[in-house]
């Protein structure tokens, strides 16, 4: 046929689309079987590895947060426990109207205007169906109130959740601390995963330091989830089995502390500012362990406002302040037992030897004057009279004649300089000064050490600084003649109601080197001192043997040759009161150590609070028990 | 005797059912496999709808409506469709243009003309069955294979809907309207020689497009996420990676009908439209994907033997596009859900929830069947 015309074909068009036909199934052939390979690879090769994934989509592990030990004081008298308290929960997710609900909240009084902006950013920092607090710990009044209008509060609900409950409210809040929320810092000291669900964590005291042991082990609940995270009972007839690990409550944990001298010591340092510290110095056990003024730990727990929080650390009382063991203060007289000590162990002094106090001491050659605290002239006294009534004028004396280096490196073995090791932090070590010390402090080579220096040393003043921990230890190893145990409040543990398991207490090297005489002869002097010296007021109709030693520590120094009187000085400027003082003398149970400060006078001020601690732990309480159990 | 009259009667039943079904211009065996995936279809959906009963109802009624709308185009002749083709598509093409001047709306993209609250359907559908009737139509008095002017009005044909659709933008339509309409030309028997320079010029304007076109960002995302799906494991990739696990923790038995945690706790998206192919694999597994598939190549090839059996152009034309158009339907959805292929929005045939392109594939197996009881049978 000629040309370029075509002409329809009927006969090769059917063939060619035969063939098309023939080939086009060919190739759905072909890419059905590279479907039904890519298929069989997802789902038998790798079948199990998809499996783990979607097992992994669909169950979330929950946390259930452990319940916290609790702690007991040496009696098994509740201290700290758990307590469910009511709190207000928002999901915003079911919450129709948001700012609406917001208002009425308002409106009902259970929200003010002031926290709705912090509210809103709280609710909407979250996802959209996790249960928000946004009112902590509400009133029995303010449960009934929400109740009453519950109605209106779609997406809102009451829950209990456990927070830490203190039935003794400040009582001893320094020993045992507080919890509050984890912080940012927190985050970094704790492993972060086992304190997933937990909200709370120990803060100071035995909260923080037996953190590890109080907080238990969080359990954890496998839920089912769909994709936007929301918890589901189940998806249509899909049940899976869900695992749940429940959670191991804290370890309950029981302290030395009795219940009954802690609340005597709470008692007599009401309206002061001071501490009082009681050891057992057979183990080194605290007995009590106080600090004024106090703060309520619930407060912590339930979250302060940063008003609220700034009014407690700028209080000029500074009751966040654990006075026993982070209060640093010259010694005043309680030195004087160890001074003489000192002097007796390097025979530097004849003890039967009289010195005549005319109320005045000089450093041979200078014509500085250091008098006698209450301006007394005692006249020819013997070392166990000095001790007793307290007589300045030997003991600067004694001090000068053994030099500051003997006197420092005597005193360290007791303890001055150095902490405890107190099983809670934040103990400070206060300062025992050597001319070493002081050249190292002051850089400026006029800064030596003056012999006057040493001279105040004797009596306790300058740059000496003791806690009231450190010398209730102190007074310990004076009462067992140079043993010691380190200090501790935790004795023992046990798991929910189960055996308790005791702590084996911690001997520290003894004192060595010193006399039974010699040691006989202090604690005469200390319990002179009781008899007839400076606290025989005190001392009066005990029931047993005790010794003690007042102290008066200057918070200022007076200008050479004035005089003391505690009228004309301002309150704050006021000495500090000290006293220490173990009993019974022939098998000491008890050493106490008492700080008022700006006190006045160690014997009138603190001794008296002393003998209450000592009366309410030998001889059973005297001071009416408040808010709880008894002994 | 008795067993004589016994089988006498059932073949009298077959034949009743033979007159019925050739009275409807239907074909049974076609009609049978179609039943079956709907069936299977209904299953699926409950489950994966989260037992909604309501979306089961919802896709018998347009179950309902594609049949009526089958057994209408069934008894239409070719020379009907014939005349039909250019109205039709010239039809869809303003349709199409008055969605894309004031379409609804929906789920981003504007696709829908909504006709009352009620009735929405996209005109995009049209075009799937107008395109390869319009080029059936235009092929068929010409000599074949096509020369390169009728080639490149075909291009033009075809190419004029795929883009408005691919503006609206609906990847996955334009794709199935540009595959349907290059099927006819294919089977028109276009030499390999043109098909492998159009092959290779498409891949350049790919690149080109690539490069200079204004794709969506959804579109350029879907085409990277499918080279790495872990780079945007919570964004694009998302879709396929869910779909992965679905569909590999299913096993070869699968998890059972409802029991699939991948599709029962949200964690699939669009589980009952283009994934619910993932739905099936991790509920039923690979033998239940096997089984889905055979029945579909059991479809596809009665629906090519049909085809084949038609003796004029425009019949064999228009009916093996209709069947091999149902299989890149098959292909390209099943192959998404399985990582084979980027994610394109084509839904599973005859399985997917909603839409109208139950409809449309219902009225083109109508078309074919029509096709197929109207062909001349020879020596007649």
């Amino acid at each position: 046929m000629p040309g370029r015309v075509r002409i329809k074909d009927h006969w090769n068009e059917q063939r060619i689309f035969i063939g098309r036909t023939f080939a086009a199934m060919v190739i759905i052939a072909l890419l059905t079987v590279m479907l039904i390979g890519k298929l069989a690879y997802l789902q038998i090769v790798r079948h199990e590895y998809y499996v783990g994934l979607s097992q992994g989509n669909r169950v979330r592990l929950e946390p259930i947060p452990a319940n916290r030990g609790l702690i007991l004081d040496r009696n098994g008298q509740i201290l700290v426990d758990n307590e469910p308290a009511y709190q207000l929960e928002l999901v915003r997710d079911q919450v129709p109207d948001l700012e609406g609900t917001l208002q009425r909240l308002i409106r009902i009084g259970l929200l003010t205007p002031d926290d709705l902006d912090q509210t809103r950013r709280t609710i909407m920092s979250r996802r959209k169906f996790d249960r928000v607090p946004i009112r902590l710990r509400l009133t029995d009044e303010e449960i009934g109130r929400f109740a009453v209008h519950r109605f209106e509060f779609q997406g809102v609900d009451l829950q209990t959740r456990q927070t830490r409950h203190y039935p003794y409210g400040e009582l001893g809040v320094h020993a045992l601390g507080y919890v509050a929320a984890i912080s940012a810092d927190d985050l970094e000291k704790i492993d972060v995963a086992s304190y997933a669900g937990t909200t709370l964590i120990g803060k100071l005291g035995v909260e923080a330091a037996y953190e590890y042991a109080l907080h238990g082990r969080n359990g954890s609940q496998e839920v089912l989830v769909n994709a936007e995270g929301r918890a589901v009972d189940q998806q249509g007839a899909y049940r899976p089995d869900l695992h749940l690990i429940p959670a191991t409550a804290g370890q309950n944990l029981i302290l030395s502390i009795d219940l009954a001298t802690q609340q005597a010591a709470e008692a007599a340092l009401i309206d002061k500012r001071g501490a009082v510290v009681a050891l057992d110095p057979g183990n080194g056990d605290v007995i009590a362990l106080a600090s004024r003024p106090g703060f309520d730990p619930a407060l912590f727990a339930r979250g302060l406002s940063r008003d609220e929080y700034a009014k407690l650390s700028d209080d000029e009382d500074k009751p966040l302040l654990n006075r026993a063991l982070r209060g640093a203060y010259p010694s005043g007289s309680t030195i004087k037992p160890v001074i003489a000590l000192a002097g007796l162990t390097d025979h530097m002094v004849d003890p039967e030897r009289l010195e005549y106090c005319n109320g005045v001491f000089h450093l041979p050659g200078s014509s500085h004057e250091f008098h006698e605290a209450k301006h007394e002239k005692h006249g020819p006294i013997n070392l166990v009279d000095a001790i007793a009534k307290s007589c300045d004028v030997y003991f600067y004396g004694l001090a000068a004649k053994l030099g500051i280096d003997r006197i420092s490196s005597f005193m360290a073995p007791f303890g001055y300089g150095q902490v405890t090791g107190i099983d809670i932090g934040g103990e400070k070590p206060g300062i025992l000064p050597s001319t070493e010390w002081k050249r190292k402090t002051f850089k400026k080579p006029q800064d030596v050490w003056f012999p006057g220096d040493t001279v105040n040393l004797g009596v306790g003043q300058g740059y000496l600084l003791v806690t009231p921990l450190q010398l209730a230890h102190i007074a310990g190893v004076l009462s067992e003649r140079g043993k010691s145990f380190q200090p501790r409040l935790v004795t023992a543990w046990r798991i929910g109601d189960g055996d308790s398991k005791s702590i084996a207490p911690m001997p520290q090297p003894s004192v060595e080197g010193i006399s039974d005489a010699d040691w006989n002869l202090v604690i005469r002097g200390m319990v002179g001192a009781m008899t007839y010296g400076t606290a025989a007021a005190i001392g009066k109709g005990t029931a047993y043997t005790m010794a003690g030693k007042t102290g008066t520590a200057q918070v200022f120094s007076l200008a050479p040759n004035a005089r003391y009187n505690a009228k004309d000085v301002a309150e704050r400027l006021r000495d500090h009161s000290w006293f220490i003082a173990f009993a019974p003398v022939e098998a000491p149970r008890i050493a106490v150590c008492v700080l008022v400060e700006n006190g006045g006078f160690g014997a009138s001020v603190a001794a008296p609070i002393a003998r209450k601690v000592i009366d309410a732990y030998l001889i059973g309480k005297t001071t009416p028990a408040t808010g709880g159990g008894t002994t | 005797m008795r067993e004589e009259l016994q089988g006498g009667a059932a073949r009298r039943t077959l034949s009743a059912t033979a007159r019925l079904l050739a009275a409807l211009k239907l074909d049974g065996a076609l009609l049978v496999g179609l039943g079956l995936v709907c069936c299977f279809a209904l299953f699926v959906q409950f489950s994966a709808s989260g037992q909604s009963l309501q979306a089961v109802l919802r896709t018998l009624m347009r179950l309902a409506l594609g049949v009526v709308v089958m057994l209408m185009l069934a008894r239409s002749t070719p020379n009907f469709l014939k005349s039909l083709a250019p109205w039709l598509y010239a039809g869809g093409i303003v349709l199409l243009l008055v969605v894309f001047v004031l379409g609804h709306v929906g789920k981003g993209a504007q696709r829908w003309l909504a006709f009352g609250p009620l009735l929405r359907f996209q005109p995009s559908e049209i075009m799937k069955l107008a395109v390869p009737m319009l080029a059936a139509w235009f092929m068929h008095e010409r000599p074949l294979p096509p020369d390169w002017r009728t080639l490149l009005i075909l291009a033009g044909m075809i190419l004029l809907p795929a883009v408005l659709v691919a503006a609206q933008p609906d990847l996955g339509t334009a794709l199935l309207i540009l595959a349907s309409g290059a099927l006819v030309v294919l089977m028109a028997g276009v030499s390999l020689r043109i098909v492998a320079a159009l092959g290779m010029s498409a891949v350049a304007a790919a690149f080109i497009g690539w490069r200079f076109l204004h794709l969506h960002e959804y579109q350029r995302q879907r085409v990277l996420t499918f080279l790495n799906p872990q780079s945007d494991p919570l964004g694009s990739g998302y879709h396929i990676i869910q779909s992965q696990i679905a569909i590999g923790s299913g096993g070869l038995f699968g998890k059972g009908w409802m029991n699939g945690s991948q599709a029962q706790l949200d964690f699939l998206p669009e589980r009952s439209t283009d994934f619910i192919f993932a739905v099936i694999g991790e509920e039923f597994g690979l033998l239940g994907v096997i089984v889905l598939l055979g029945l579909y190549l059991f479809i596809v090839t009665r629906a090519v033997y049909l085809a084949s059996q038609t003796n004029d152009t425009f019949s064999r034309l228009l009916a093996s596009s209709i069947a091999l158009t149902f299989f890149v339907y098959i292909f390209i959805n099943a192959g998404m859900a399985c990582g084979l292929l980027p994610v394109v929005g084509v839904p599973l045939p005859l399985v997917s929830y909603g839409g109208s392109s139950m409809v449309t594939l219902l009225a083109g197996f109508g078309i074919l069947m029509g096709l197929y009881s109207h062909r001349k049978l020879v020596g007649t």
